[in-house]
């Protein structure tokens, strides 16, 4: 049967780091799926199909989660045993949170007064913290003996300014 | 190698044989049938050389008829000739909008809404296999024989009751269905091949009756669809429906009986598509009282009266390029389809958002099925030059399930490459709960009321558990057609429940078996024949695909498992020469099961082939 335990990093033959090479994730995503996709088996047996569908789904899975910056850091520590996504044990810095409320009521008061100007900035720096913590994430797990345990708040942390990023560019894509 | 090699009856055809594939493009509008010839995509015209069918059934006295020959009539005779019947597939009566805007006797039926005609009761599912119908005798006619492998488009922004509908119209009007694949998407390969594109390329397709814009991105020989977006019932007939109600205004007319609307709405769109290439419009008519009408339109009056419709096309463009994370500018070009793109209006409009004039060197009305048509040959094996290339298309909308409260928890998020398959555990919520009803539902919003419902079933047997502690597993599976299966599991107990999400919007097995049968002649003779027909050309199917794979990767085999395989090949062969259906099903089926194992490891092979990194090198040639 088809190895389906094989991790996402070893699927695309990319080493497991944090840092990662786009280029090279995307070619081997498309080279997979050349090999794999129900096109090429559309006028298979039952059997072949349906292990090409399995085969399809597995490499956008896998190709899904390596993608994005704050999936990736998740799957990544979930391979050394830490659940980031598990909200529960991980309290976040304090002065982060404040930070992050008064980014909220400020996106909040610019959506009310319709200011695209001030929601876009918002966006913007948003967007620069969030590259900031990626380089600081890929310097902590990407180094020898790396603690994944102990990056579990700064990928919550990364979450959480993704999340605030694409919220402001809903409301920027409302009010445009 | 000929070119159409055609078997006798009863002969199996040579494993290689170029096979007769076919794409159709079934519009709201106009319907076309096209395939790929001497390595060229070609529409398949009538004996009157006339390359499009416009999407018409009549239910006449002698008989039903399809096309122009229904067209003529349809003032005559609005209530059994059927018009934009796209409209109405997978959706209830509860569904239309605005249902008076129809000529239709309509039926109001779980489901789906059906049509009273001459004929009987209608589904719209039926009258469009009338139509494929058509459309697949057009193509024996031309290709020499039957068919072997049907591409069918659908908009991109259908939903999954609108596609699983067109795929019963499919299988109920005798056509071997490959895969569905969505309009643009077909375009944009048609575009693309021909033009070796590469870049972020959006299609813009503003046909009779829907919206579709894709945002896809060509690069070497990969067309990766990023998004989608759209309105699955907005297009030209909208337009001719704001110069009929012009035309009521200026007129002063009072209501009109159906024959008389249906007259005016076909003077309407007439009008409609004059403003396309001249300033004023002259509006005549006679209604069947007498009432004469002359009016003109203007280009500048219609521009006015239409302006909101153009505007709705521009929202879902800007949510396409939002959810592709891209601005207009990144864009490289812009691939106008369908025939309402020719409104000078709509041109002006698309050209301002993306900053950039549209490309218009396909002819709009043939790109998609000229797409199919090359994916159907692709799907279908036959080799053609340039057939090394890879469609990644997405679902349009997302996929969820009801949970406490009437709030969609989303399972699959829209514009999600398919396939795909994800799971989410629930628990039950009620101490000693052994029931869970499991409500699918498609759409963006967060109430379920806001959104499509695609089918309720129900996971029984639970075993008694405190609230909370049971663990329901429910998994999606979205195939390459885009289409959704759902099952659930109770995780501790493995009590399982599993359907294809059809049953509210589409119909059952049953009835298109049912229907099967009875648009065949009665006697059971030829029905018999039709079982085993089909049951040859399955066998053959299979006989050919495990050849190839034994002939590729034989070397996966070792010589107990290849004596085997030989065995169950030669069984199949045996009854192929016999008559006994379901004997040759069940050995098909046994060969089936016997190669799985064989199957499985070339996967693997595939993967490992990726990973060294052979097949990179083979698509950045
Ligand atoms: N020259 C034209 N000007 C404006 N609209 C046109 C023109 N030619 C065709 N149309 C409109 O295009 C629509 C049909 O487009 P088509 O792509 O064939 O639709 P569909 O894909 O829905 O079958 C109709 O509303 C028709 O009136
Ligand atoms: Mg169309």
């Amino acid at each position: 049967m088809i190895d389906f335990s094989r991790n996402h990093f070893a699927l695309f033959g990319l080493p497991p780091r944090y840092r990662i090479d786009d280029a090279a994730l995307d070619a081997a995503y498309r080279a997979l799926q050349a090999e794999v996709h129900p096109d090429r088996f559309a006028g298979g047996t039952d059997a072949q199909r349906r292990i090409a569908l399995q085969a399809s789904a597995r490499a956008n899975e896998a190709y899904g989660a390596l993608k994005g910056p704050v999936s990736r850091a998740q799957y990544l520590l979930s391979l050394h045993g830490v659940d980031a996504a598990d909200e529960k044990d991980t309290a976040l810095d304090f002065d982060f949170l404040e930070r992050q409320l008064e980014r909220r009521e400020q996106a909040e008061e610019a959506q009310d007064a319709s200011d695209v100007r001030t929601l876009e900035s918002l966006h913007a720096a948003a967007l620069a913290e969030a590259r900031e913590l990626e380089d600081a994430l890929a310097r902590e797990l990407d180094r020898e003996g790396a603690d994944f345990a102990a990056a579990k708040p700064r990928v919550r942390e990364l979450a959480f300014l993704v999340k605030l990023a694409d919220d402001l560019d809903a409301m920027i894509a409302v009010l445009d | 190698m000929a070119l159409l090699q055609i078997s006798e009856p009863g002969e199996t055809p040579a494993p290689h044989a170029r096979k007769r594939a076919v794409g159709i493009d079934l519009g709201t509008t106009n319907s076309l049938v096209a395939t790929v010839r001497h390595g060229l995509a070609v529409v398949l015209p009538d004996g009157e050389g006339r390359p499009l069918v416009p999407s018409i059934v009549r239910y006449g006295e002698e008989g039903v008829t399809t096309g122009y020959a229904a067209m003529a009539r349809q003032s005559v005779d609005p209530h059994n000739t059927i018009v934009s019947v796209k409209r109405l597939m997978g959706r209830g009566l509860a569904d239309l909008d605005d249902d008076r805007r129809f000529p239709y006797r309509f039926v109001d039926a779980p489901g789906m809404v059906r049509i009273a005609t001459r004929a009987g009761v209608k589904s719209p599912v039926e009258i469009s296999a009338d139509l494929l119908r058509a459309l697949r005798e057009r193509a024996e006619v031309s290709l020499g024989g039957a068919v072997d492998g049907a591409v069918v488009t659908v908009p991109a922004y259908f939903d999954d009751a609108q596609r699983q509908a067109t795929k019963d119209a499919a299988r109920l009007a005798g056509l071997p269905i490959l895969r569905l694949i969505n309009e643009p998407t077909a375009a944009a390969i048609a575009y693309g091949l021909d033009n070796a594109s590469e870049g972020v390329y959006a299609v813009y397709d503003l046909g009779g009756g829907t919206f579709d814009i894709s945002v896809l991105r060509l690069s070497k020989g990969v067309f990766e669809v990023l998004a989608t977006n759209g309105d699955a019932a907005l297009g030209g007939d909208d337009f001719d429906h704001r110069v009929f109600c012009w035309i009521i205004e200026a007129g002063r007319l009072p209501p009109l009986s159906p024959a008389d609307a249906r007259l005016l709405l076909v003077k309407s769109r007439a009008a409609k598509e004059h403003l396309s290439e001249h300033d004023e419009a002259p509006i005549v008519a006679t209604l069947s009282d007498g009432t004469r009408i002359d009016l003109t339109i203007t280009r500048d009056i219609f521009t006015q009266i239409s302006a909101n419709l153009v505007a709705k096309t521009l929202a879902p463009v800007k949510r396409a390029l939002r959810d592709a994370r891209l601005a207009p500018a990144a864009v490289k070009g812009v691939v106008l389809v369908g025939g309402a793109t020719r409104m000078p209006q709509v041109r002006r409009a698309v050209a301002e958002l993306f900053g950039q004039p549209p490309l218009t060197n396909l002819d709009p009305d043939e790109v998609v099925a000229l797409g199919a048509a090359i994916q159907a040959n692709k799907l279908v094996g036959n080799r053609e030059g340039n057939d090394d290339w890879l469609l990644l298309d997405v679902i349009p909308l997302s996929l969820g399930i009801e949970t406490m409260g009437g709030i969609v928890e989303k399972i699959i998020p829209r514009n999600s490459t398919i396939p795909v398959a994800r799971a989410q555990e629930f628990t039950t919520f009620k101490e000693g709960q052994s029931a869970m009803s499991i409500h699918v539902v498609q759409g963006e919003r967060e109430r379920v009321s806001d959104c499509r419902s695609l089918g309720r079933f129900e996971l029984r047997g639970i075993p008694a558990m405190a609230a909370g502690a049971a663990r329901i597993r429910v998994a999606f599976e979205v195939d390459a057609d885009g289409l959704l299966e759902v099952s659930a599991r109770e995780v501790t107990s493995g009590v399982a429940a599993q359907i294809t999400v059809k049953p509210s919007y589409g119909l059952s097995d049953g009835e298109i078996a049912r229907m099967l049968q009875e648009s065949f002649a009665h006697a059971s003779a030829d029905m018999q024949a039709r079982a085993l027909a089909e049951a040859q050309v399955e066998a053959d199917r299979v006989v050919d695909a495990v050849r190839t794979a034994l002939a590729a990767d034989g070397d996966l085999v070792d010589a107990a498992e290849r004596a085997d395989i030989n065995e169950a090949l030669a069984a199949v062969a045996r009854l192929r020469e016999g008559s006994d259906a379901a004997a040759l099903r069940s050995a098909t089926e046994a060969l089936n099961r016997g190669t799985e194992p064989f199957a499985a490891r070339r996967m693997d092979r595939g993967v490992a082939r990726a990973l060294t990194g052979r097949r990179v090198d083979a698509l950045s040639d």
